[in-house]
């Protein structure tokens, strides 16, 4: 029989992004016992991904200590894949499975990037925007090779800006939205200050890069790796001789875990109320599950659902009017990054739209729904669970995705087939990294 | 309100219904084949789609014997992504217990003319080296194979289809009888048969059928080619359909031609929910795991569950109500649907037609419901 | 900066402490595995979720190597 560890806490985390690590801080300097879990290897999620050789990033620095300050308990490497009883989660390390107990559970599962097919995105080479720039941090040399960023959002700045630090030669930085669109998320930012601090500094970190909007990737070239992208910029197609390809349409948030448990999502997004509770008891949200707006709204929002699971309700007030205002811009970004239609027409009949099954485009198109696709071609039978080729799909053909069924992620049978290892939990030691 | 007239009929289109709407296609009949849903997306999605013999009984053997060979026949024409490989079974024995009903079976079967072998110990080893090393032996049974249901039912009703079959998708079903068919939106289909092969929502349907859902749970790897060749089964597997009123689990494990694995498999009465039961889900996997240790550090993708439709004797229903004449069953194939819907297909045809049916039918007959069964 | 070595594909890699498998993989320049229709596949997403980085490492098949750190004398295998 498998050994199964055993964790028990009062609050657990899920996610160790900026939502997490406040969530976890604020929860921990209550008095309460938090645990605080994470896929990854480290903590900060992706946003906050450390370079493998150096510290933490600045800006965790200061959560990482409070952490520290508040005993909280982090658990690096740990994947949740089930949620079988209320109170319980099941979860596998590299390892072993293990099962952890909770009276209060704060979602801060973050995002994912969403990725639209073209002709060629499955050439290697070809990545996310977040995608690239996390294997740069992992040691990937970016030194002298030149880069097409591509696609839409805020973060494809950040990454432009995150390789040229590295010594990436930027080709181009392609974003789909208009002008017009992005003037006015622009003046979105007036109310706030940091923000246009944020974006001054883009700007001179990218003097120089071309950046075009209304522009987007109609196809990524080469034998067997990428060797150019040709991109569409005011109706005429230009192509760019490159290393790599760094695209992603901005973010969708993962709820896998929030529908499993059967929270209640309203437009892809988990329900919260003002103290960012689920509609299911115990259970709070936090961060891009709730919606898409970037690290200050994480933050406060980790901060009031750690407070309130503390049962500090009067100090998570406080936060509500910052919060109003990054939701503000919360929706200004919504509005600014929307997918044009002509993204639609990208993939031609052979574009792989699942990618882990290779399912091309022409076999999709007479299909009804998600369902009769995936039960006749397998797209979204793979392992990533429709986690790449879902976003792509609903922004395709309109379908919905089904119903969360576990495991959320792919876990070893023998975790599948773990039994907690006794009736009396115990706590274990702490195993994880910074 | 449309009304259309049809020879046929056929409410559910599973592989069972889209079998049937094929074959009563093929013989000039015209057909309209409904379904709530899309083709080939209820149990036929869930099921393991093993092409099995099946020694229960005389019946259940003469069934499946006839339609893994129309299986056989028809596999030239069936499309790649029917991916039916002809693998065969191993029925794996565990003790000299089983071991005895290994060499019953051979008999059986010999006697039958279906070709077996019996494999000791070692030679299971040989054919499949991640069965725990301490299996007695098994039963070999060649010509069993497996396919993908939802596409094998897509090719039969896409056949149809071009016989001048009608489909009628994405409608749901809310009465049948009297020769009409008539769908949630009040529209109504009439036809001179109507055929319910909706499984196990066929209650619903036609009341007073006994039929009960029977819930299975299964599991499937990421790739893992070479792991396992054969779908293999314990024995202990027939004690599990056998049992009419308690939950049980069992192995069995079926090889993808996608090289992912296929773990199976789980029966309970009583449950309606589709949700995976962690409890039974549990069992199950550690059962699997008993008789293949090797698979406890495969990656598994995902897991689902299905509702087999459950008849008390165990073989389905086939032919015409005795209620309603105009409505005539194609149901209750517990876990044989994906084996037995040609057969099935075949024995409805050629009672519709008046033609001779290559085996005998009255074991199957709905109108057996009430007398004394005698079972060989 | 003291460097580790691993093999991928049965060539030495020596990578600085950190960086993840498929990175090494891309160092020894190769694609992280080949999809079901045969064609060659890199990272994607290099946060653990795409699966298209796949691969046997020390012998244990499906590692998602971006999430995986270099460890001295680690067999990587993206060939089979």
């Amino acid at each position: 029989m498998t050994r199964v560890a055993c964790h028990k806490f009062d609050v657990l985390v899920v996610g160790a992004g900026p939502a997490g690590m406040a969530a976890a801080a604020c929860a921990g300097e209550c008095g309460v016992r938090v645990g605080l879990v994470d896929d990854n290897f480290r903590l900060g999620g992706q946003i906050w991904r450390s370079e493998s050789a150096g510290g933490p990033v600045p800006e965790a620095a200061g959560w990482l200590e409070r952490l520290r300050a508040a005993r909280v308990d982090p658990l690096c490497g740990v994947r949740v894949f089930d949620a079988p009883d209320p109170g319980v989660l099941l979860a596998e390390t590299a390892d072993d499975p293990c099962e952890l107990q909770y009276d209060q559970l704060i979602l801060a599962t973050g995002a994912r990037e969403r990725f639209l097919p073209f002709p060629g995105w499955t050439l290697p080479n070809v990545m996310g925007a977040g995608g690239l720039q996390a294997l740069v941090k992992n040691g990937l040399p970016i030194r002298g090779k030149r880069v097409v960023v591509a696609g839409t959002g805020p973060l494809l700045l950040a990454v432009a800006s995150h390789l040229r630090k590295h010594g990436a030669e930027l080709a181009m930085v392609c974003e789909q939205a208009s002008w017009d669109r992005l003037a006015r998320f622009g003046i979105a930012l007036a109310g706030q200050p940091g923000k246009i601090v944020q974006a001054l500094q883009l700007k001179k970190d990218l003097a120089g890069v071309r950046f075009a909007t209304s522009s987007w990737p109609v196809a990524a070239e080469g034998k067997n790796v990428l060797e150019s992208v040709s991109i569409s910029r005011r109706g005429k197609s230009e192509t760019l001789a490159c290393d790599y390809l760094s695209c992603g349409f901005h973010l969708v948030p993962n709820t896998e875990l929030a529908c499993l448990l059967g929270c209640q999502i309203e437009c892809d997004f988990v329900r919260v109320d003002d103290f960012q509770r689920t509609s299911i008891p115990e259970v709070f949200c936090a961060g891009e599950p709730t919606g898409i707006g970037g690290v200050g709204l994480a933050l406060v929002e980790g901060q009031i659902a750690g407070l309130v699971s503390g049962r500090r309700v009067a100090k998570a007030r406080d936060l509500f009017a910052q919060r109003k205002k990054l939701r503000n811009f919360a929706a200004a970004l919504a509005g600014a990054f929307q997918l044009r239609a002509e993204l639609r027409d990208l993939p031609s009949a052979e574009t792989a739209i699942c990618r882990c099954e290779d399912v091309p485009y022409s076999r999709l198109l007479r299909y009804p729904s998600w369902r009769a696709a995936k039960l006749q071609t397998r797209c979204g039978m793979g392992p990533c669970q429709g986690r790449i080729c879902g976003p792509a799909t609903q922004f395709l053909f309109d379908w919905t995705p089904d119903s969360v069924r576990p495991p959320i992620f792919p876990a070893r049978m023998e975790s599948l087939a773990a039994l907690a290892s006794s009736p009396e939990p115990e706590q274990q030691a702490v195993t994880g990294g910074h | 309100m449309s009304t259309a007239a049809y020879d046929v009929a056929i409410v559910g289109a599973g592989i069972v219904g889209a079998a049937c709407a094929h074959e009563c296609a093929r013989r000039g009949m015209r057909v309209v084949l409904v379904d709530r849903d899309a083709i080939g997306a209820g149990a036929t999605a869930a099921g393991m789609g093993h092409i099995v013999v099946m020694d229960d009984s005389e019946a259940q053997f003469a069934l499946t014997r006839y339609s893994q060979r129309l299986w056989q026949e028809l596999r030239p024409e069936l499309p790649d992504d029917a991916e039916y490989e002809q693998c065969g079974t191993i029925w794996v024995a565990a003790d000299d217990e089983e071991m005895a009903e290994v060499r019953r079976k051979h008999k059986y079967y010999g006697e039958r003319e279906v070709a077996t072998e019996v494999l000791d110990g070692e030679a299971l080893h040989t054919l499949e080296p991640n069965l725990h090393s301490g299996m007695k032996g098994g039963l070999l049974v060649s010509e069993d194979g497996v396919l993908y249901p939802p596409c094998a039912a897509r090719f039969c009703a896409e056949r149809a289809q071009e016989l001048g079959a009608k489909f009628r998708l994405g409608s749901s079903v809310q009465d049948i009888g009297q020769g009409q068919v008539v769908l949630s939106d009040g529209s109504e289909i009439r036809a001179e048969f109507v055929v319910n092969a909706a499984g196990a929502s066929a209650p619903a349907l036609t009341p007073g059928l006994e039929i009960k859902k029977r819930k299975g749970h299964l599991v499937i790897t990421d790739r893992y080619p070479g792991f396992v060749r054969h779908q293999l089964v314990e024995l202990g597997y027939l004690k599990s359909a056998h049992s009419v009123s308690s939950d049980s689990v069992a192995f069995n494990v079926q090889p993808r031609r996608t090289g992912q694995v296929l773990i199976g498999s789980s029966r309970q009465y009583g449950a309606e929910h589709r949700e995976v039961d962690h409890g039974i889900l549990v069992q199950m996997l550690q059962r699997a795991q008993e008789y293949m240790p090797g698979l406890g550090q495969m990656s598994t993708v995902r897991t689902w569950t299905g509702f087999r439709a459950a008849t008390p004797d165990k073989l389905p229903l086939i032919g015409p109500s005795t209620v309603d004449r105009s409505v005539w069953l194609a149901t209750g194939h517990e876990g044989l649907g994906i084996t037995t819907s040609l057969g099935t297909a075949r024995i409805l045809a050629d009672q519709m037609t008046g033609a001779q049916p290559e085996i005998p039918i009255e074991p199957y007959l709905p109108s057996r419901v009430g007398k004394e069964q005698v079972h060989a | 900066m003291p460097s580790l070595a691993l093999t991928v594909n049965g060539v030495t890699v020596d990578v600085e402490p950190g960086t993840t498998v498929a990175v090494a993989a891309m160092l020894a320049g190769q694609p992280c595995r080949v999809s079901v229709g045969g064609a060659s596949r890199g990272p994607l997403c290099g946060m653990g979720i795409c699966f298209e980085c796949r691969m046997t490492i020390n012998g244990k098949a499906h590692g998602r190597s971006c999430q995986i750190l270099c460890e001295p004398g680690m067999d990587v295998r993206t060939d089979d």
